[in-house]
């Protein structure tokens, strides 16, 4: 499997993996805040974002409608469709792409809904390797808690309920994040992740993230040069920035 | 159903890693697929068949491309737009495929019903080979298709669908018509162009799946026939 930079692309890809709760987001979300400012051509996406594809998946969620092998397609539709569409003109035209979850989602998390691995793995095949893979590592005591503790219903195929492993939304979700993390650490070395410690204090973690982000890519050859286009105007009130708060909880 | 007198298949099997959970051995009932394209007389003969069948006793159950639960309205929206990659595209008629058989083809089947498939794997896959995705992706993607006990190949010359479907809509369909190919600008020449090519595509298919080509270019009543035949045949095993 060949990075972006091995396939001569002009752009960077950058993933972030981890269990819920690992704190993956918040990082990713204060280091497009630093390469923005910085003047970096910066493109943020997200795992199951597609405007094409989400409709159907949140259907699909909330009637549980879901199979592992409907489940793993229809997830493997919104990363084509982002990838297609954003991602590969993107990388194109010199952006530095940021993606919070990658294809390593999709290889932990169908493989332990019991999707054949070469299976899924064949499906993805199509898609490059990150230039740089950042897998939080958190304890999994730690991730569960940071999840748990404000006791939130947690979402049937969140728990991983669609599995039987319990009837209980919370020790099902505890036994689910565990595989997942087992199948994580087992791709860990395969595809280059460099294991970022999670426990770390938030501040102490993202000064890591962006000096390796400093080290790994030469970030000046990433700035704009052509001016940004006039921004839209500004809303009445505050909900712009009440939704960057809310994605980056 | 009162008593199950089917025999089990022994040979029926997945066309690669299958669906996780699912064992096909106690399958009792029939998968027949009909293949062809739009103007091809296959709505028209799959009702015939369904008549015939369900006059005889057997239950039956019809499934087709984009009649999934999940995802075919989506699919429609966007289709609609054009905007779709081919990844995506292909990838979204998957999850479409793979809903049905999950949720109505394997059910079905396990009742002892026969599936009338109006399209299968096989249209999907040669549609996604004209637009250059690659055979070996598309094996292993629909490797969770069990294989049917039939598959009939309505093959007429695209010469005569032209006919048909202008006889029938008085216009091309743009996806029939390959027009997101970029073949040609008239939909004329890019409905003959892209037949043409699923045509080719087809008949390399059929050395792998091994289905029955059926020369559709006759009356709907000779085709009725053969089907006929050749199914009566199937359920007399």
């Amino acid at each position: 499997m060949k990075t972006f930079a091995q396939l001569n692309f002009p752009g960077r890809l950058i993933a972030v993996e981890g269990l819920d709760g690992s704190g993956k987001s918040t990082q990713i979300y204060l280091l497009k805040r630093w390469l923005e400012a910085e003047g970096i051509k910066v493109y943020f996406s997200e795992w199951n974002s597609s405007e094409l594809v989400k409709a159907a998946t949140s259907k699909g969620k909330k009637r549980e409608l879901l199979t592992p092998t409907t489940f793993s397609l229809i997830h493997a539709t919104d990363f084509a469709d982002r990838y297609e569409r954003h991602l590969l003109p993107l990388l194109r035209a010199g952006y530095v792409v940021l993606c919070d979850r990658y294809i390593f989602t999709a290889f932990a998390r169908d493989v332990v809904r019991g999707c054949p691995p070469e299976w899924v793995r064949g499906i993805y095949n199509f898609a490059a390797q990150p230039d740089l893979t950042i897998f939080f590592k958190a304890d999994l005591e730690v991730s569960l808690n940071r999840i748990l503790e404000g006791r939130p219903k947690l979402k049937f195929f969140e728990a991983g309920m669609d599995l039987g492993l319990s009837s209980d939304p919370y020790e099902s979700f505890r036994i689910f994040q565990g595989r997942i993390l087992e199948q994580y650490m087992a791709m860990s070395d395969e595809f280059n992740f460099v294991v970022m410690d999670a426990n770390l204090h938030v501040e102490k973690q993202q000064v890591l993230v962006r000096k390796l982000v400093g080290e790994r890519i030469d970030l000046k050859q990433f700035k704009r040069r052509s001016p940004l286009p006039l921004p839209p105007a500004a809303p009445p009130d505050d909900k712009a920035t009440e939704m960057e708060e809310d994605s980056a909880a | 159903m009162s008593t199950n007198t089917d025999p089990i298949n022994p040979c029926r099997r997945f066309y690669g890693h299958g669906i996780p959970g699912v064992q096909l051995e106690a399958i009792t009932g029939k998968l027949i697929v009909v293949e062809g394209a739009d103007g091809s007389g296959r709505s028209t003969q799959i009702a015939r068949l369904v008549d015939w069948l369900e006059t005889n006793g057997h239950p039956t159950v019809q499934v087709g491309l984009k009649r999934s639960t999940l995802v075919s309205s989506e699919l429609e929206k966007a289709q609609k737009g054009n905007i779709l990659s081919r990844t995506t595209l292909g990838l979204f008629y998957a999850t479409d495929f793979a809903d049905q058989l999950e949720n109505i083809i394997l059910p079905a089947l396990k009742a002892g019903f026969i599936v009338l498939a109006d399209r299968y794997i096989y249209t999907l896959m040669a549609r996604d080979m004209v637009r250059g995705m690659d055979e070996a992706w598309l094996k292993n993607l629909y490797g969770i298709a069990p294989e049917p006990d039939a598959v009939f190949y309505l093959s007429v010359e695209p010469e005569e669908l032209v006919q048909r479907n202008l006889a029938k809509n008085a216009t091309l369909d743009f996806w029939e018509s390959g027009m997101d190919l970029g073949l040609s600008r008239d939909v004329f020449d890019s409905f003959i162009k892209y037949q043409t090519a699923i045509q080719a595509v087809f008949r390399r298919l059929q050395k792998t799946y091994d289905f029955n080509i059926v020369d559709a270019n006759r009356s709907m009543d000779s085709v009725t026939k053969e089907l006929r035949k050749k199914i009566g045949a199937l359920l007399d095993e």
